[in-house]
């Protein structure tokens, strides 16, 4: 089986917004998206379960990202395509999701999977657009997960409980955090990460409309950046016995009791 | 401005973060309703009660199951037919689908995690806040139509007690958007008010020490006439369940009160909760982040600060 993962690059540390730009500064160092590290967790299982088949990563970002996708690759992960280009800077949903769909289509995979958020943008939309584009069934949020004949099932967690939920391959899957633990590459691993294959696309390599990819292609924008409200005058006190008292009365002060 | 809002449901009611939505989009000009799903024509007559003006209802056996491949089938020729320029939608796990789906299918931008939104010059700008709520960040559409996802809790349900015009609305679905099967829904047993209905929270951390010491948080809550909720790590260790989690991977929350008893206050736990009205934090840690964003700070034993506060509550309900 074919298992296509979609991986990102977020930046490390403390993250800004470039004032000028009004986008995310990504020109510190980055690391792979902690989330997508239980998506490709969850191939590598369904690989080794098999016995045999393929996980390749997919991505869209700057060169730099490479750094991030060799951990991936030494996770255990065989090969890496990432689309790199100066059109694609500052793609929203829309135009991240026409690239992206764009890279996993030249893959053809059984299964796509990603992981549960982006920690840079907050973001846990993607794959909802990504199987629109590629017109396949879609599972989001799922905490566990198996292939059965020609199917991929699993229990999704919502607000209200799990769902159990099936559908049939080829399939876009999202997994939650809670599927597993991702595995720490080993020394081998790492070793072997560089030599895996690692190809860079263009956008016109894969023959994409540039009007629909970056800021052209996009359909939102950034229009300002602001600092959020502060909070009240705030008080803390220690407790030597006659704390809740104390938490009563401030209560009763503000109408809560 | 005329908003189209997906109102979701389930357990025959509409989710409160839903109509907290229509309120939003009612508020700032006239606001349509998206009913969809299986035997919900009873539905459609209480979104007029909400500020709904117009439903449409779409009533099929193929949207039985919350899932969301068929919901964008549906809402993208609504959208079409009507020439609907703003969608909007409160954030779940479904609609979140939903509306990325849909962004995709009318090639329409998406905007998410956001709190409040204003009509300016004609257009719309959204609140979001980002990079862990550390700014706020002002954002737009270059063109309709515009779609918007709200954090869970942005806004207070209105009842108008009004009456909207009901639309039966037929759907073709794609084959790829039916493909997908409900096997199974399975309950989280729930006990009192959920945390999003709740007007009061007593939350419950790492600090806790173990599941056994919810119960005097139950207690706390019960006395207060709230809820309790929990962070990540305490729905990690299998201490509570997940429907109670608040926080970057759980839900947003903002209650009247927040009493956060041994939560450090991570920023994922943070941006779930900070948007209370008051916020009370117990730890016995005086360097807990929590205490730089709380309203009234106790550094204390929380085993022995919450059984008192309990008594002392209940004896100033029964005075």
């Amino acid at each position: 089986m074919k298992i296509a993962v979609c991986v990102k690059q977020v930046p490390e540390g403390t993250k800004r917004i470039d004032p000028a730009t009004r986008r995310l500064d990504r020109s510190g160092e980055g690391a792979l998206n902690g989330y997508d590290a239980n998506a490709v967790e969850a191939a590598l299982r369904i690989r080794e379960g098999d016995g045999d088949g393929e996980v390749v990563l997919v991505s869209v970002g700057p060169a730099s990202a490479l750094e991030a996708i060799r951990k991936a690759l030494a996770m255990g992960a065989d090969r890496a395509v990432l689309v790199s280009d100066d059109g694609a800077v500052g793609s929203d949903l829309v135009a991240t999701s026409y690239v992206l769909a764009a890279a996993l289509e030249r893959e053809g995979a059984d299964l796509v999977l990603f992981g549960q958020q982006a920690a840079d943008s907050d973001g846990a939309v993607l794959w909802a657009a990504v199987a629109d584009r590629l017109r396949r069934p879609l599972i989001s949020q799922l905490a566990d997960l198996s292939i059965e004949g020609g199917s991929v099932r699993g229990k999704r967690q919502t607000e209200f409980g799990y769902d159990v939920i099936e559908a049939p391959l080829p399939a876009v899957v999202a997994v939650s955090d809670a599927i597993n633990e991702p595995r720490y590459p080993s020394l081998k691993g790492i070793m072997g990460a560089k030599k895996k294959p690692q190809e860079t696309l263009t956008l016109a390599e894969l023959g994409v409309d540039p009007g629909r990819a970056g800021e052209h292609g996009s359909r939102t924008a950034v229009l300002a950046l602001g600092a959020p409200p502060a909070r009240g005058e705030s008080r803390t006190i220690e407790d030597d016995g006659g704390a809740a008292a104390e938490i009563v009365a401030y209560l009763q002060e503000k109408r809560l009791l | 401005m005329t908003g189209l809002v997906f109102l979701e449901h389930h357990g025959g009611e509409f989710l409160k973060g839903s109509l907290g939505v229509l309120a939003k989009a009612a508020s700032l000009g006239e606001a349509h309703a998206a009913v969809l799903g299986s035997g919900v024509a009873g539905l459609a007559d209480q979104a007029g009660r909400y500020g709904a003006a117009k439903v449409y209802v779409v009533d099929d056996p193929a949207l039985e199951a919350p899932l969301p491949q068929p919901r964008v089938d549906a809402l993208a020729q609504i959208v079409r037919e009507q020439a609907i320029e703003n969608v909007f939608f409160a954030q779940s796990v479904l609609a979140s689908d939903v509306a990325a789906g849909l962004a995709a299918r009318l090639e329409a931008g998406l905007n998410w995690q956001l709190t409040d939104l204003a009509v300016e010059d004609g257009g719309l700008v959204g609140k979001q806040p980002a990079l862990g709520d550390s700014v706020i960040v002002d954002v737009g559409w270059t063109q309709t139509p515009r779609l918007a996802l709200f954090r869970s809790g942005a806004f207070d349900p209105v009842e108008t007690g009004g009456q909207a015009a009901v639309e039966q609305v037929g759907v073709s679905f794609e084959d790829f958007s039916l493909a997908a099967r409900m096997l199974e829904q399975l309950q989280e047993e729930a006990t009192g008010p959920s945390i999003e209905e709740a007007e009061i929270i007593v939350a419950g951390g790492r600090g806790l020490g173990g599941p056994e010491s919810f119960t005097v948080l139950e207690e706390l809550a019960a006395a207060l006439g709230g809820a309790v909720a929990t962070t990540r790590a305490v729905v990690d260790a299998g201490w509570y369940p997940y429907s109670t989690q608040v926080g970057q991977t759980g839900k947003t929350v903002s209650p009247k009160l927040y009493v956060a008893c041994g939560i450090s206050g991570a920023i994922q736990h943070k941006v779930g909760m900070q948007g209370s009205a008051v916020i009370v934090a117990i730890n016995k840690d005086p360097n807990a982040p929590i205490f730089e964003f709380c309203d009234l700070g106790v550094v204390g034993d929380l085993h022995s600060v919450v059984p008192k506060l309990t008594e002392l509550v209940k004896t100033h309900r029964a005075g």
